[in-house]
């Protein structure tokens, strides 16, 4: 199988070491999490010190890695070393809240602390606000950063990214929480009497005011009581969340930082991993390549859909005895368009984005379990394309 | 409401069902709520603004229409109608106030996405001549589809009483009533198989109606059951095939009649597993729907071809 795009190098990004972090994205169900364990798992059988940062994995490959308890804190997995004693690997599944928690037990004196941790509005915006899953998956990378200075643990963090709406998110959610915090309507908000009376205009303050009062009645007075005490909280005790967000945003433009764009062989997946690639160009994001994930397998043999299916109408045509060879070419036939159409879906990506490398996983028959599975995926992300199809 | 994992195609099959029951001179409604624009994408138009369009023509005269539905405009709509606000609506929008309320709760985004898809439905109940006979909500990926349509209890946490609270109140009542059905779509692979088996249990747990399962991209096993044996024992007559190939004419070599071997082999295994996930589906004792894999892709005509199988299995 062959792209007619750059081959995306995944043993020469992994043993790389400059590149401390690999960021693993793309569109919902492409197999982002699998991917993000095999390559932690191959660079760590390689001799890296690796933690991979998985969000939501699946449950079986979730034991695959020995993960049983979602604890926040990378566990290390069993039977995983390099060359020579060397390497290792350390796994965790991302667990928003508590990481929520942490970021504010370790900003504000016990008592503080205490006070945000209890405010309702808290308890909905950590648990459920929609980004701050995102946000925590950059605070947790933030602090396995962190940690990986201070102690050495391990020199490459791969980071999975959430299942979110769209790939995007990623990078804009913090940015919305963050702006969201420090807005301005916020400000006004919790500081009703100063902002009311300047920097907005006479209606502004009056759609303010029947505005705020709707809020009231819609949402129970106690809401925007919450909100308010909230941000005064957080505002005393640790700065600007949006200054925050932008430390994690710069450490993703870090030269050290590499990104992995996964689709699947599908239009919208396609669609998504342009818009994501388009975004790390604009926003000066490293860029490693993309891999394109479960692809029909095909090409091996020099034989067409098309050769295959005329064959195959003349063994029908010959009787029982060429029924098997018939079905045989039938399925081949098969195999080859399906492969050809992905093929050809993805030309259409690297045509548009003629400087991204790729590398072509082949669609396994089943779904990974253990470790060895984690090993084969491996394998097929670092395997070189195939030299071009000898002719006859 | 169609809901299913990531990249199981459940766009295509809510657009397939919305097609399917517009038959006959019927009007649907097709929803979606994510601000993707998988709609306009699919039906191959522009990006839909927060307005009914028409956007189809079924066989026999139907209509699908669609609206692409976003929290912000939908409060906009919501305080339109209850307190009059539209006009202060762009000043409140420029100071960050209906995103500010929108993302300020999860739960009050979803009341009001779930809330403007009942105030469709209740149009049936008023007789308005802006009724559809179907409305197809593309729902959230079944992770989330019980938090989702479970209003009350997101609400609940957050306003006691007043409007929002009846409201939620309301919504619930349609969502929970047998005139609405959740359709789960899945592939026959474990991960998406698994998820719809935890997402039946969800939304049985939070008293939410289950409709049915959609199997999407299924691909018929295309050799016969003793063909597959062969196939999985390694007893493939691979002399008989060389010679039936050099009948067909094929100037081949060795590697020609491996790989067909091979691909017999990765078939089989395919089909068993396959078998497997079938019989997990099937004894969640719902109604399940096979849908093909069309091939060249999805456009409109594969579009017409999912509904027209939908109608043949008796959706109506």
């Amino acid at each position: 199988m062959k792209l007619n795009a750059p081959n995306l190098d995944v043993d020469a990004l992994i043993r790389d070491r400059s590149i401390t972090i690999i960021v693993c994205t793309g569109a919902g169900g492409v197999g982002k999490t699998t991917t993000a364990a095999a390559l932690a798992l191959r660079a760590a059988e390689q001799g890296r010190d690796v933690c991979v940062l998985t969000i939501d994995p699946a449950k079986r490959l979730a034991q695959a890695m020995g993960l049983s308890v979602l604890d926040n804190t990378p566990r290390l997995v069993a039977g995983v070393c390099g060359p020579a004693g060397t390497g290792s690997l350390h796994a965790m599944m991302l667990d928003m809240k508590r990481t929520f928690d942490e970021v504010v037990e370790g900003n504000a004196d016990p008592e503080r602390a205490q006070a945000i941790l209890d405010n309702p509005f808290y308890q909905a915006l950590s648990s459920s606000f929609a980004g701050t899953q995102e946000y925590m998956a950059m605070e947790k990378l933030g602090q396995l950063r962190a940690t990986a200075s201070a102690e050495g643990s391990w020199d490459l963090i791969v980071v999975d990214t959430p299942p979110s709406r769209s790939a995007l998110d990623f990078l804009d959610a913090p940015e919305r929480l963050g702006s969201f915090l420090d807005g301005r309507f916020i400000r006004i908000l919790t500081a009703p009497a100063r902002g009311a009376g300047r920097g907005i205009g006479k209606l502004a303050a009056f759609s303010f005011g029947v505005f705020t009062n709707v809020l009231n009645k819609i949402l129970g007075s106690q809401v925007l009581g919450d909100v308010g005490s909230f941000v005064a909280a957080i505002d005393t005790t640790f700065g600007g969340f949006r200054e925050r967000a932008d430390a994690t945003y710069k450490l993703l433009q870090d030269s050290g930082t590499s990104f992995i764009v996964i689709a699947a062989p599908e239009r919208d997946a396609l669609r998504e991993a342009a818009f994501f690639v388009e975004r790390l160009k604009t926003d000066a994001m490293p860029l490693a390549g993309l891999v394109l994930n479960r692809v029909q397998g095909g090409g091996e043999i020099d034989l067409s859909a098309e050769q295959a299916t005329a064959s195959a109408e003349r063994l029908e045509k010959m009787g029982e005895d060429e029924r098997l060879t018939a079905a045989l070419l039938r399925l081949h036939a098969n195999r080859q368009s399906i492969h050809s159409r992905q093929l050809h879906l993805a030309e259409r990506f690297t045509a548009a984005h003629p400087g991204v490398a790729a590398t072509i996983v082949p669609a396994l028959a089943q779904d990974v379990h253990d470790l060895a599975g984690l090993r084969e995926i491996g394998d097929l992300l670092a395997k070189k394309p195939d030299p071009p199809t000898r002719s006859r | 409401m169609v809901s299913g994992k990531g990249g199981t195609g459940k766009t295509t099959v809510a657009a397939a069902l919305a097609l399917t029951l517009a038959h006959q001179g019927r009007r649907t409604l097709l929803m979606e709520v994510e601000d993707r624009q998988g709609i306009a994408q699919l039906f191959d138009t522009a990006p839909l603004p927060y307005e009914e369009r028409k956007i189809a023509v079924a066989p026999g005269g139907g209509e699908v229409w669609a609206l692409a539905l976003n929290a912000q405009e939908a409060l906009l709509d919501y305080l339109d109608t209850f307190y009059n606000l539209r006009r202060a609506g762009s000043v409140l929008r420029r100071m960050g106030a209906i995103d500010f309320a929108t993302t300020i709760a999860p739960g009050l985004r979803d009341v009001l996405l779930t809330g403007k898809a009942c105030e469709v439905v209740r149009r049936i109940d008023k007789r308005a001549p802006n009724a559809y006979s179907a409305i197809v909500l593309d729902a959230p990926p079944t992770g989330r589809i019980s938090r989702f349509l479970n209003v009350n209890s997101e609400v609940s946490g957050l306003a006691k009483v007043g409007p929002i609270r009846n409201h939620a109140d309301l919504v619930m009542g349609v969502i929970s009533s047998p005139r609405t059905a959740v359709h789960l779509v899945t592939l026959l692979e474990e991960m998406p198989v698994q998820e719809t088996i935890d997402g039946v249990s969800d939304l049985r747990s939070a008293n939410l109606p289950v409709g049915g399962i959609f199997v999407n991209m299924t691909r018929p096993p295309m050799l016969t059951s003793e063909q597959l044996r062969e196939a999985r024992s390694g007893t493939l007559p691979a002399l008989a095939i060389e010679r039936s190939l050099a009948e067909a004419g094929l100037t081949f070599d060795n590697q020609v009649v491996t790989a067909l071997m091979h691909d017999a082999i990765d078939h089989a295994v395919r089909v068993d597993l396959e078998a497997r996930e079938t019989t997990r589906i099937t004894e969640l004792g719902l109604p399940t729907f096979m849908l093909p894999l069309i091939s060249e892709g999805i456009d409109l005509g594969g579009l017409y071809q999912l509904a027209n199988l939908l109608r043949e299995c008796g959706v109506r």
